[in-house]
């Protein structure tokens, strides 16, 4: 372990530059900013990846952001365990009719001000899925979505370019919550 | 006595199917009961279920088809219990009803689906009902629900644990959130549009889905395949299940609070990944493999980037292995942990590290090889203890193995065309490949048109799921994300 660490110390950072943050991903959310409803993030900000129905693929590449090349804890996201934690939910998948309650309830549990970035095709409108007697649809047919990341799945570098256009901007102060949020649930 | 090969005739095809009556079924009944045949894959279609074996010793294989056109058929699950699972599941999909089945729960069917037997006949849902879970008994037991959305970057699934203090007594899954009726899409699809929608059964073993999607297709419609196309398919398999097992090992030890281990293995896999996306053009590979060969041949750099790749594991790997050697608080987390025992392997016919780490060495590579594997030369390897320890050693020893197949597979890459057409005629085919996880079976009908009429795909997580159940038994809760990290059961794949 000696070795390793030792390793670690002297070799140099592995973690790469950022990109950009995402010209498109920043226009569409441009148009979202109002300017009644500005309001200006703090330096951190915390999400909870919820699984909708994807085929995983999504997953391994949202885990990437954590590895050391990416290092996404640098600019202030950490993925929390509890919606109740959170500012962002990323979700991923179709949504199937078996998992729209447990997101309507996720996006319930999370407190306001909140935003939901839709990460992959299939969350865009169900992709390739869309259309199934157990798909519901892209994120948005259940939950109010911010920012939609595009790919199938996304790679680590255009997710981070989309979390970083959501840093960078002024977002409006989410919708009121819908469902409301029920806070004992 | 009767054999398989009694049963299903001479044949030169590795999957005959042939219709059987109830008297043949009733006799797989109790030749799955002894354990002299392995349930391969179980499912149905309306008026018919069928049923995949292989017999032990000889080896044979072959499909056993019933007519259910009654709308029933005879029960596997009351003396097989890797059958139960795949029983509930066709009478959801397809509505046939299994007589005198022990356990008639719907399983992926919440009530929610916007119709009821998606693969049958439709019929208006009932609505969501409650699940009743298997009642457990007992003083001071009580219950902890988890799920389906949990607290790290995983897919949904509920698990139901009953606990006496800290220890689990018993353990019960709820699946069929992440399901997206990937079957009954692929009914009518093009091939192309179906092989897309197979080769994401489930993202982490997308090159296994796609490359027995492709077998199947080029069985069902006798297309010959371009010899390099069958070598590139190898290596992005194996450069898959490098990719995963690195990630696993990080993850479980990370699941012990070991980071380190993560945050190197992590490192590996990214590099792994990388080499895939320098040669292949995707990270994943994904849609990389499809019937009549590959979409893209090795970039110009690819077989440099794979060859610099492995030289990298060659310098990183020792110093990951040593580090899991050398930590003994790790191995208190491990060793002895989520025992997994032989006869329960052996009964579910667990393929995978799962098997493999519980003394049960199938692997579709050997057993039932395809090209170019029958060529190639590695080693399975096989541990006996079946705790987290095993599961971890096992993974380490397939990378060893998988590094190796990569250099046979370089060194002997044959050069010419990477696709060949594929006329399509009505015929069926399947096929069995071994993915990080274990086997795959995929069994499809192909219409004249090229269009596809039915399609089966079976992931090995239907017999590693109820295995975990056993698994965590009289552990303690705390160690439940080590034990399921150790099985890294796909939920999409299983919930389709």
């Amino acid at each position: 372990m000696r070795k390793l660490l030792l390793k670690s110390i002297f070799g140099g950072p592995l973690t790469e530059r950022a990109p950009a943050a995402d010209k498109r991903a920043l226009a569409e959310l441009a148009e979202k900013v109002q300017a009644t409803a500005r309001r200006r993030l703090g330096r951190s900000l915390s999400i909870r990846q919820v699984d909708a129905g994807s085929c995983n693929g999504c997953e391994l590449e949202i885990h990437a952001l954590n590895n050391a090349f990416y290092d996404l804890e640098r600019f202030g996201f950490h993925f929390v365990a509890s919606p109740r934690h959170a500012d962002v939910l990323l979700v991923t998948g179709p949504v199937t009719a078996n998992m729209r309650e447990a997101l309507e309830r996720t996006y319930a549990a999370t407190p306001d001000p909140k935003w939901v970035v839709a990460v992959g095709g299939c969350a865009l409108d169900g992709g390739l899925f869309a259309g199934s007697h157990g798909v519901v649809g892209g994120v948005s047919a259940v939950v109010p979505v911010d920012l939609h990341i595009p790919g199938c799945p996304p790679s680590p570098q255009d997710l981070l370019a989309g979390l970083l256009a959501l840093m960078k901007r002024r977002l409006p102060r989410s919708r009121a919550a819908k469902p409301e949020d029920s806070g004992a649930r | 006595m009767i054999t398989l090969s009694d049963i299903i005739g001479d044949t030169d095809r590795r999957w005959p199917r042939v219709e059987v009556t109830q008297d043949v079924w009733e006799f797989a009944r109790t030749q799955l009961a002894e354990r002299k045949w392995d349930l391969i894959a179980h499912w149905g279609e309306p008026g018919a279920v069928h049923l995949a074996l292989r017999e032990h010793g000889s080896g044979t294989t072959g499909i056993l088809s019933l007519d259910a056109s009654r709308g029933s058929f005879p029960s596997l699950g009351r003396d097989c219990l890797p059958a139960r699972r795949l029983e509930r599941a066709i009478s959801d999909v397809v509505g046939l009803v299994p007589d005198e089945a022990p356990d008639t729960r719907p399983w992926l069917d919440h009530g929610r689906w916007t119709v009821r037997h998606p693969q049958g006949t439709p019929e208006q849902p009932a609505g969501p009902q409650r699940y009743e879970f298997l009642p457990v008994e007992g003083e001071s037991l009580h219950q902890i629900p988890v799920g389906p959305v949990h607290a790290g970057i995983i897919e949904p699934g509920h698990f139901r644990f009953t606990c006496s203090g800290e220890t689990v007594v018993r353990l019960e899954a709820r699946l069929g959130y992440v399901h997206k009726g990937i079957e009954a899409l692929i009914a009518g699809a093009p091939l192309e549009h179906a092989a897309k929608l197979a080769a994401r059964t489930s993202g982490d073993t997308t090159v296994a889905y796609s490359t027995a999607f492709a077998l199947a297709v080029e069985t069902a419609c006798a297309a010959e395949v371009p010899a390099r196309a069958l070598y590139l398919r190898a290596i992005m398999l194996e450069l898959e299940r490098i990719a995963n097992h690195f990630g696993d090992v990080g993850a479980i030890c990370n699941d012990a609070a070991f980071s380190l281990m993560l945050a190197n293995c992590g490192v590996v896999r990214e590099q792994v990944l990388r080499a895939a996306h320098a040669a292949f053009g995707h990270r994943l590979m994904m849609d990389r493999v499809i019937p009549g060969g590959v979409a893209t041949d090795l970039a110009p750099t690819g077989q440099r980037e794979i060859e610099k790749l492995l030289k990298k594991i060659r310098k990183a790997f020792p110093a990951i292995v040593a580090l899991y050697e050398d930590t003994a608080s790790l191995q208190d987390r491990t060793v002895r942990t989520g025992m997994l025992r032989h006869d329960l392997a052996m009964e579910f016919g667990a393929g995978g590290f799962i098997g493999r780490a519980s003394g049960r060495s199938f692997d579709t590579r050997k057993v039932l090889p395809w090209a170019p594997y029958d060529t190639l030369s590695f080693e399975t390897p096989l541990l006996q203890r079946g705790d987290v320890d095993a599961r971890i050693r096992i993974r380490i020893a397939e990378i060893e193995q998988s590094c190796a197949l990569l250099r046979q597979l370089l060194d002997t890459l044959p050069s010419g065309p990477i696709l060949s057409e594929v006329v399509p005629r009505a015929a069926e085919g399947t096929a069995m490949v071994e993915g990080f996880r274990g086997d795959i079976f995929v069994w499809l009908r192909v219409n004249g048109d090229g269009s596809l009429a039915r399609c089966h795909l079976r992931d090995p997580s239907w017999f590693q799921w109820p295995l975990l159940e056993a698994a965590i038994d009289g552990n303690i809760v705390a160690d439940f994300p080590l034990c399921n990290k150790s099985f890294n059961c796909s939920y999409s794949g299983h919930d389709l």
